[in-house]
């Protein structure tokens, strides 16, 4: 644990872009995430990169959609208000194939809501947010560390796939300080060199076009058909998902980001009364890991899952298409930026155990 | 045959694609202008082009230059995201007025004041051409569209925005113009206004605008002959031609 | 080691440099730790607390309803995590500024007039370190040299004064139970 220094999570997002290659960042303030706009604005001059407070979200979003039409790696950070805001742009990096990374730390909602901790926008980041057909891929970290970690792989797979990648963090994650090692640095002139992007034209090849429009109607279809099929590549090679203590599991608790962490402990409390409990923490909200619950649903041991969430309700529906009314799966969740304590949840576990 | 030269071409800039544009329509005139600079100033492998939404959309076709598309109004965003991350080319928006004036505001505004190195072509014909002639912004008074049957009443409607003469109030713009293109001599003088407006940014001077007046035959219901007259004969008078901002040195 | 420590108190007062300093200990002892600060409105001029934790193992939940540490500052702190402590927890008491006394018998309660003992050390406002020295005698969370080297790396830059101020702060603090 030599390299590891103690931050606040939300300038964790900003040093892990720096190490990931990102040079610019555009942003708007909003609480909880407001370390990270002011960490980048410090520290991106240090490595010559670009630091603009945009005029709102919806520019900031824009500024995302240019600079990644030119060829480079930005990243933006906001909250569930700031976000709903962005939607409109994201449709149109997932229409003309930009990669961008968001950062959305969640709060309370709905409208201007609260400042707590939420996890209320699992709908619009996994279900597509925007208008049309797409999908952005979705990152839920944990603790820091995987805070860290998952910056750099959003952005290896927004390149990758030529996709918008959403970290869904949330307030708790944003505020908390806990050791990170950042396990890379890469230069941007490492990376490499993206050929579709419009960045000033070189005679010798074709015209670079950054564009969602298509009025022709089959061009179009042609388009959503070719969105598609990479969203199929997606589903099927980057799923990523911890699953805790589920071999011998009766009760599987599915729960992700900040609520999983407080199950994990609600869990080991329980298991020391002899209760039989796992959990299945899904990493990649999209693509959704519906191998893992599928397999836990085949498992003769498993009597029933139970889904922890910080909403009303939202990646249960994910859950519930996996176990298609196979097993019981229940529900708790908290709501308006309150957090469950391990107690609540681990008593939660015993009333259906 | 020997002794003749050849005194006009098509910019190669724009390509053979077949335009969408209305008969009678500016645009093209507009979008020859830029070309034309563009060409002259040896700009063509560093330009990026930035098209809004409305009937210049279809220009992402029209231009030989790398061309990005954006969303409604939002251009100078996208704009300012090319431009910090590409700092030595040269960026260009290409706007009208319900994308720049209206849903857009916002946007201008702050890269105006910024003093975001970029340059906006504002082509200005006072009403929303591609989705069918609704009131603009810049709708003038007794203009009927299909959002204001009786005409535009400014008691009800309110008034439209002077983009130049709000713009050159702030500091962050290093140039701004408003020209027409209603006779050859005024379009000359738009041409000029273009070139200075790419030395701006070229020079590193800041924001540059030259808002455009023009036309719009179809949703005005007239020939394009009258609608150029109505330019110098109601447009102008609203809106009166001349440079808002032009910083020293430039 | 499952240390776990709420510090309250006004704004100002350095709760949060109490936990953060904890924390930066911990990661040089290479323990697993997490710091938690309340945040939003209430950091602007009221109350404000943080919950520090240090582990040999990972993390989990950052957050409890009970506490096994508490430092309160001032009344309004004693008031509401008093009633929180677990059963054999302790409960550090600023009473150069609180005047209650607790009732509980099932927890340890240690009066610290930390802002008379800052005030003989140097200055009252290290009054947060006094109690932050009296917490290292009592819970064996940091190495007390730990404790001084992130100190000194804190305040290294407003000089050679305020870390002396600070470390007999610490001392003093640390002597008073």
């Amino acid at each position: 644990m030599g390299n590891k220094i103690l931050m606040k999570g939300a300038e964790v997002l900003g040093e892990a872009a720096v190490k990931a290659g990102c040079r610019l960042y555009f942003g708007y303030p909003i609480t909880p995430q407001n370390e990270a706009p002011a960490y980048m604005a410090k520290r991106l001059p240090e490595v010559n990169g670009t630091f603009v407070q945009a005029e709102s979200e919806v520019a900031a979003i824009n500024m995302l959609y240019g600079a990644s039409a030119a060829g480079h790696r930005v990243m933006t950070t906001s909250s569930s208000p700031g976000i709903s805001l962005m939607m409109e742009g994201v449709s149109y990096c997932a229409g003309a194939e930009l990669p961008v990374v968001i950062v959305n730390v969640m709060r309370g909602g709905p409208g201007l809501g609260g400042i707590g901790p939420s996890q209320a926008d699992y709908f619009q980041a996994t279900k597509g947010g925007g208008h049309g057909d797409y999908k952005i891929i979705t990152l839920a970290p944990t603790n820091l560390q995987e805070q860290a970690d998952l910056i750099f792989k959003a952005f290896d797979l927004a390149d990758k796939y030529r996709i918008p990648v959403m970290i869904l963090s949330d307030g708790l994650l944003g505020q908390i300080m806990e050791a990170v090692e950042y396990k890379d640095e890469i230069k941007p002139e490492d990376l490499a060199k993206k050929e579709w992007a419009a960045t000033g034209r070189d005679p010798k090849r074709e015209k670079n076009l950054i564009n969602s429009l298509d009025l022709d109607l089959d061009g179009l279809e042609r388009h959503n058909h070719k969105l598609q099929k990479r969203y199929k590549e997606i589903e099927n090679t980057e799923v990523m998902c911890e699953e805790y203590k589920t071999d011998d599991a009766k009760i599987v608790v599915v729960a992700y980001g900040t609520t999983a962490r407080i199950a994990k402990t609600a869990i080991d409390k329980v298991r020391e009364e002899g209760l039989k409990v796992g959990l299945i923490r899904p990493i990649t909200l999209w693509p959704f890991p519906s191998e893992n619950i599928k397999n836990a649903l085949q498992k003769e041991n498993v009597k029933a899952f139970y889904v922890f969430e910080l909403s009303a309700g939202q990646m249960i529906e994910d859950v519930q298409l996996c176990v298609n009314a196979k097993k019981p799966v229940n529900f708790y969740g908290r709501l308006g930026g309150n957090v469950p304590s391990p107690d609540e949840l681990a008593e939660k576990i015993r009333e259906i155990y | 045959m020997n002794d003749m030269k050849q005194i006009f071409k098509v910019t190669p800039l724009l390509t053979k694609t077949k335009r969408s544009y209305c008969p009678g329509c500016t645009h093209g005139v507009i979008h020859r202008l830029v070309c034309e600079v563009i060409e002259e100033m040896n700009l063509f492998e560093e330009t990026v082009i930035v098209v809004p939404v409305g009937c210049s959309t279809l220009s992402i076709h029209y231009f030989e230059m790398d061309t990005v598309q954006a969303a409604h109004g939002r251009a100078p965003a996208v704009a300012t995201g090319v431009k910090r991350a590409l700092p030595d080319k040269t960026v260009v928006t290409y706007q009208g007025d319900g994308d720049l004036a209206s849903i857009g505001t916002a946007e201008i505004v702050h890269a105006a004041t910024r003093g975001e190195n970029i340059t906006t072509i504002f082509v200005n014909n006072g009403i929303y051409g591609m989705t069918g002639g609704q009131m603009a912004p810049t709708t003038l008074e007794g203009w009927k569209t299909t959002t204001s049957p009786f005409g535009r009443d400014y008691k009800k409607e309110g008034y439209p925005i002077k983009i130049s003469e709000m713009l050159a109030t702030l500091n962050g713009p290093a140039y701004i113009a408003r020209t027409s293109v209603h006779n050859p001599a005024n379009i000359m003088k738009t041409k000029r206004a273009i070139r200075k407006a790419f030395k701006a940014q070229k020079e590193g001077l800041g924001f540059s605008l030259v808002e455009i007046l023009s036309t719009c035959p179809t949703n005005w219901g007239m020939s394009p002959v009258n609608s150029l007259k109505r330019i110098s004969e109601e447009t102008m008078k609203y809106y009166p031609l001349g440079e808002y901002k032009s910083v020293e040195g430039l | 080691m499952n240390f776990e420590l709420c510090a309250s108190g006004f704004g100002g007062q350095g709760v949060m440099a109490i936990g953060q300093l904890l924390s930066y200990a911990a990661v040089r002892e290479n323990k697993f730790t997490l710091f938690l600060p309340s945040y939003g409105p209430e950091m602007r001029g009221g109350t404000a607390n943080c919950v520090c934790m240090v582990s040999d193992k990972e993390i989990g939940s950052p957050v409890t309803q009970t506490h096994k540490n508490a430092i309160v500052m001032n009344t309004p702190s004693f008031t509401k995590f008093e009633p929180t402590i677990i059963k054999g927890g302790n409960l550090l008491v600023n009473s150069a500024l609180i005047n209650d006394k607790s009732n509980r018998k099932d927890i340890n309660v240690f009066y610290v007039p930390a802002n008379h003992i800052a005030k003989e050390a140097g200055h009252q406002v290290a009054a947060n370190i006094v109690m932050l020295g009296a917490l290292l005698k009592i819970e064996n969370v940091a190495k007390y040299e730990t404790i001084e080297q992130v100190i000194k790396e804190k305040f290294v830059a407003k000089g050679q004064k305020v870390i002396d101020i600070n470390f007999r702060a610490l001392k003093m603090g640390y002597d008073s139970v």
